[in-house]
């Protein structure tokens, strides 16, 4: 799908690499040199032989191999990934749980409003205001991304906070959503009462009892947002001029570079594939109620 | 008969009274009012032309002279932040109607008629969504170009799956109820069944999604502009003015883009508080 995307994009490749002054002639050439004059099938044929060999082909524009690229890319996005779900899981289910404990109170207004809005915040917006703030007006976090050369995991880390940030401030909301959702469901329940009647006191209930149910839908939130992250990579590396795969397609986008753009998009798509198959598995494994093809 | 007319019309009353008493909603319909008040009106009131350039009175820190300071080419971020919200305000509900309008008509068609047609679109429907909406709108505006036009097409298609989905849950409680059953025992038509029927009784979740759905356009049109795929230059789209502007905070202009994050914030979130007042008016 996304091969025939790029396909119908109009304006010819190496026009776009040549320029529009170009000489007819060499861009026929440069057509024929790209492959790009081929019939279509054989194109896509051709593409997904070698993708599925561990070949994305050469750049257009950089006329270096893909594969390289779109890997050292996913390297830095899986980083920054993985910073901001570090630090939004914990505090999305503390904040969820805590306004469910507080349902209705202003605590719990606070907490899902201000969720609820910090999610519909585009990335960039949040993105430029934590910038100004946390990084030139208090100097508390480095404002671009780019760690010095060598430096260990923990200086990576320390330099990835600010950018992951806005991604954490999107995802807040959702999982917090959740686990306030999750939490008084539980919190209601037979069983709940049944171990407050036994005496428990109220802190052990919650621990004991509560928790562990409310926090099943919480972790399928959790996978299927993995995948929304690889969007919001996009706009953050290029806000932050990282170089992880968001920017990576952005760039080709704009470049028409189709090997990379194809690529890149390719294996995002796969990786979102993949997580929303993960938290249905997830989901299924983690209660046991719907466990299928079991028991009976 | 006059207690069958009436009931509507209170139920209607006792909605808007809910929505009233609700301080986020009023809080958000206040924010709303402001931007579109500025968008229509706001030219005339402005102090500059948003427009002109002065490039000798380039990045002027804010005073009494400009309020917000000046941008690099010397134009007015005042003026050009009270304006900006005009194509923003255009494209974003455009895109939003145009999603809900598709949305419905397939919600309706696959939840009435199930069976092959639902199966069918809800399978390209997943395919649609495995992807993030913000990739497949790039791609689709490389594609076709970038325009205001393309903008809204590219946004509308994207968001009429989650509203069909919306619908086709609601439709499919709605159909098993009595008077689809008096109906078809009539011999109405399915299209008639379909939005004379059943679409009125649907509406409430409709809003309420599309309300949603509405903070997500202007969310998604913002960042295109962003990312240089959606409103051009010399628009004083706010998203635009940020991505012109931002490369610059490190050296200490942060006026040429603080008060354009904090406008593109305040309508998001306004549309948004609108949204959860709704929603918590119509489940009640």
């Amino acid at each position: 799908m996304v091969f025939l995307g790029s396909q119908v994009l109009p304006g010819s490749v190496a026009l776009s690499i040549l320029g529009p002054e170009a000489d007819p002639r060499s861009v026929e050439l440069l057509n024929h040199q790209l492959g790009v004059d081929r019939p279509l099938l054989v194109q896509w044929f051709g593409w997904i032989w070698h993708f599925l060999h561990g070949d994305m082909g050469l750049s257009y524009v950089h006329q270096a191999p893909v594969s390289p690229m779109v890997m050292q890319a996913l390297g830095y996005s899986l980083k920054l990934a993985a910073v901001a779900l570090l630090l939004v899981v914990p505090l999305g289910i503390v904040g969820g749980v805590v306004a469910a404990l507080k349902v209705n109170r202003p605590l719990d207004r606070i907490i899902s409003l201000g969720g609820l809005s910090a999610t519909v915040l585009p990335e960039f917006v949040s993105g430029i205001i934590l910038i100004l703030v946390l990084g030139i007006w208090l100097h508390w976090l480095p404002i671009s991304a780019a760690w010095p050369n060598g430096a260990d995991p923990l200086t990576q880390i320390y330099y990835l906070v600010l950018p992951s940030l806005p991604l954490v401030l999107v995802l807040f909301g959702y999982i917090s959503r959740m686990a306030r959702a999750g939490m008084i469901e539980a919190v209601e329940s037979d069983y709940t009462r049944t171990a407050v009647l036994k005496g428990l006191t109220w802190g052990q209930v919650v621990w004991r009892h509560v928790l562990r149910n409310a926090l099943l839908p919480t972790v399928t939130v959790v996978v299927t947002q993995a995948g929304y992250l690889m969007g919001g990579l996009v706009v953050i590396e290029t806000l932050f001029r990282y170089p992880g795969i968001g920017s990576l397609i952005f760039t080709a986008a704009t470049q028409k570079d189709f090997p990379i753009l194809e690529s890149g998009v390719f294996v995002v798509g796969t990786i979102f594939t993949m997580t929303t198959f993960l938290a249905d598995l997830s989901y299924s494994v983690l209660n046991p109620r719907i466990r299928m093809g079991t028991g009976q | 008969m006059t207690s069958i007319a009436a009931a509507p019309h209170a139920r209607r009353k006792e909605l808007l009274a809910a929505l009233l008493r609700s301080g986020s909603f009023l809080t958000g319909v206040i924010i709303v009012l402001f931007w579109i008040a500025c968008a229509l009106f706001g030219r005339h009131f402005v102090p500059y032309d948003p427009l002109a350039e002065d490039i000798l009175d380039s990045l002027a820190q804010p005073s009494a002279q400009h309020w917000f300071g000046t941008d690099p080419l010397g134009r007015d971020i005042f003026s050009r932040f009270i304006v900006g919200s005009r194509d923003i305000l255009t494209v974003a509900p455009l895109a939003t109607v145009l999603g809900t309008l598709i949305g419905t008509a397939l919600g309706l068609l696959t939840g009435y008629f199930r069976g092959i047609v639902d199966d069918v679109v809800s399978r390209l429907f997943e395919a649609f969504m495995a992807m993030p909406t913000i990739i497949v709108a790039l791609l689709a505006i490389v594609a076709l170009g970038t325009s205001k036009t393309t903008v809204i097409i590219v946004i509308g298609l994207a968001f009429a799956p989650s509203i069909a989905r919306t619908v086709r849950s609601a439709v499919l409680s709605e159909r098993e109820l009595d008077y689809v059953a008096a109906a078809k025992l009539r011999r109405e038509n399915a299209a008639h069944i379909m939005f004379v029927e059943i679409l009125p009784n649907v509406l409430p979740p409709v809003v309420v999604e599309s309300t949603v759905r509405l903070s997500y356009a202007i969310f998604g049109v913002a960042t295109l502009s962003f990312l240089g795929f959606g409103l051009q230059p010399p628009s004083p789209d706010w998203g635009l003015s940020i991505s012109a502007n931002y490369g610059m905070i490190a050296g200490g202009y942060w006026w040429t883009v603080l008060f354009d994050a904090l406008a593109i914030a305040s309508l998001v979130i306004g549309v948004n508080l609108i949204a959860d007042g709704l929603h918590g008016a119509l489940d009640a």
